[in-house]
């Protein structure tokens, strides 16, 4: 019986518990989102305005 | 070599270096908080008009002390203290790296002294943010990066300690919920800590002289991903705090913790986008990128705030009802520890926060009903009630339970502190009330003087914005009166509380370790991976807490009728056909 549970496959860990659990994928995360649609996407507004003449 | 002291009455495990970083963190804040808590005072009694108490230079210096040592010191050195709690007495693992988490501290010292020495020297009241072209001295934007710089180091060490316990297996499982949020609060913590470098050291230089021009509106932009981002790091920390207490007072689990975590992702994406609604009347941003980063993404966070806001009473509920505290809808909450400061202070946090932080925040993030209330003093009112009574009534709450625990004093003047939460509430909400309705009576924000006196473009508010102003006058100093009893409270535990040990000495009190003797676990038990809850498997049986639902209810129609409101306000002052 020990045997055969050593046989067994280890419980697969689901996508998004490895995503949570994963500190480092979540600051990558927690950067790059605010950045990209707050200050990329700002930044670009701001730089496309025609200067005055 | 041995490093742990187990607290006898909590169980807690402390790392001998982390406990004395908690511990000067903790201090420092304190001592930041009473400096925006004298400053407050001046800004209160100025802008209720009857007293007007200070001139207008000296108005502005105590608005820029009240702000950044309220907004910024006071809470980031307490969220470095709950940080290394949270990894490292949690986890129970060393603290990593503790001489870099020093000269971190020392950074942060250096920058909160200079900063203010900056402000108190009179040439940098530019306010907390000190908009370009408004020049401050060097040595302000200095002491922020300083402190900054020192902050993000706090931050990596709690990284490494969360890898440390990993590798050294200190817990088993998943980390826990608690340190989940602070892992929430210090991911916000970096990207707030580098928009802040992205937009203070080209300001820095700019103000020796070395760039020559600060283009304001990309400063706006920019410093406002650290300016509202450094308040979205108190909501992460302030909910950890609360699943904290809600488990240490009534060994309360979550309901769900699958679903508080996904909260906290929730926020780790979406909150720092919140602070897209400071530049909602900007000119030269597009409505697209207005109307995502409020309107879609800042809904994903608030909805965040709505599963906590459900789930931590919840839990409480769930815990009393195990009790036989089932009487009713609310005997869980009417036989609550309401005499008891870290639950009172816990439980208004937590409705203050929700009913009028929460609802509020959500009516200035829509683009339109945004304009009624915009740069009035409206904002303030909505911030007062997310970091004045949500953020720092929980940190008071929790220092409250850290006294005996990590100082080992027993409260000095315990029925100061029952009646400080209440005190300290009710001022503030009274005060924030009052500002609401002045806001939307169009007081402005940041003015010396409501009467515009020699204006040559002048206006005249209606009565009743200055009886408002008056009454939250009233509840400011109240509020401010809560804010001393807790600084008596906290000072005079350090200073003359009881001593639970007997080596815990006045120097002990203020980071100096107990002596080497009561170090005595090399390695400490790992934490063990908590049971499934009951509420956790699928077809529970029924809904577990009747009550909370009901406060959460409450909650949706205030929010639904107040949303309302201020659009049908709205169509009354810009008619539209």
């Amino acid at each position: 019986m020990p045997q055969e549970e050593n046989l067994q496959e280890p419980e697969r860990i689901p996508f998004f518990q490895r995503l949570l659990e994963n500190p480092f994928l979540l600051l990558f995360l927690g950067v790059v989102v605010p950045t990209v649609f707050y200050i990329l996407w700002g930044i670009m507004e701001i730089a496309t305005i025609p200067v005055a003449q | 070599m041995a490093r742990f002291r187990v607290c006898p009455d909590s169980g807690f495990y402390f790392d001998k270096s982390a406990e004395s970083l908690m511990k000067v963190n903790a201090v420092a804040a304190a001592v930041s908080l009473l400096i925006a808590g004298i400053m407050a005072l001046g800004v209160i009694l100025t802008r209720w008009q009857e007293v007007h108490l200070l001139p207008a230079d000296l108005f502005y210096q105590a608005l820029t002390l009240h702000g950044i040592n309220a907004l910024i010191f006071w809470i980031i050195f307490f969220e470095i203290a709950i940080m290394y709690f949270a990894a490292s007495t949690l986890l129970r693992c060393r603290l990593a790296a503790p001489k870099w988490a020093w000269t971190g501290f020392v950074l942060m010292i250096i920058g909160a002294v200079m900063n203010n020495v900056a402000v108190f020297q009179g040439r940098s009241s530019v306010m907390m943010t000190s908009y370009a072209p408004m020049q401050a001295e060097p040595h302000f934007y200095l002491g922020l990066i300083l402190f900054a710089v020192g902050a993000l180091i706090g931050c990596f060490v709690f990284l490494g300690t969360l890898v440390i316990a990993k590798d050294e297996k200190t817990y088993e499982g998943s980390i826990p919920l608690v340190t989940f949020g602070a892992l929430t609060a210090c991911i916000i913590a970096v990207f707030t800590i580098a928009c802040g470098a992205i937009i203070l050291i080209p300001t820095f230089l700019w103000s020796i002289g070395y760039i020559n021009h600060i283009d304001a509106a990309m400063y706006r932009l920019v410093w406002w991903g650290l300016g509202h981002s450094s308040q979205q790091i108190n909501v992460a920390a302030h909910v950890s705090v609360w699943y904290l207490i809600a488990g240490v007072l009534f060994g309360a689990r979550p309901m769900s913790e699958k679903v508080s975590r996904s909260a906290f992702l929730l926020y780790i994406l979406f909150l720092q986008l919140a602070s897209a609604h400071h530049i909602l009347v900007d000119p030269g941003i597009s409505s697209e990128w207005k109307v995502f980063n409020t309107s879609y993404a800042m809904y994903l966070a608030v909805l965040a705030s709505m599963i906590h806001g459900l789930t931590v009473p919840g839990s409480v509920e769930v815990a009393q009802r195990a009790k036989g505290l089932t009487k009713g809808m609310f005997e869980w909450l009417r036989k609550a520890p309401w005499d008891n400061p870290v639950f009172s202070g816990f439980f208004l946090s937590l409705i203050i926060f929700g009913f009028i932080g929460g609802i509020t925040g959500v009516v200035m993030g829509t683009e339109q009903i945004n304009l009624i209330i915009h740069n009035t003093i409206y904002v303030p009112a909505h911030f007062h009630a997310t970091v004045a009574v949500g953020t720092t009534l929980a940190f008071m709450a929790l220092t409250y339970l850290l006294i005996p625990v990590l100082f080992r004093r027993a409260l000095f003047l315990p029925w100061v502190a029952k009646m400080q939460p209440y005190v300290f509430s009710a001022g503030m909400t009274l005060m924030i009330l009052f500002m609401l309705g002045a806001g939307t009576l169009g007081v402005s924000r940041r003015h010396w003087d409501m009467d515009f006196t020699g204006a040559l473009l002048s206006f005249e508010y209606p009565g009743t914005a200055y009886v408002m102003m008056a009454v939250a006058g009233i509840g400011g100093v109240l509020g401010v009166l809560g804010g001393v009893m807790y600084l008596v409270v906290t000072v005079g535990s350090l200073v003359f509380g009881k001593k639970l040990d007997e080596s815990a000495g006045f120097l002990q009190s203020f980071g100096l370790p107990l002596p080497a003797a009561t170090y005595n676990i090399s390695r400490a038990d790992p934490v063990p991976m908590a049971p499934r809850l009951a509420v956790e498997e699928h077809g529970s049986a029924g809904f577990e807490a009747p009550g909370t639902f009901v406060l959460a209810m409450a909650l949706l129609v205030c929010f639904v009728v107040y949303y309302f409101i201020n659009w049908g306000y709205l169509a009354s002052v810009w008619p539209l056909s």
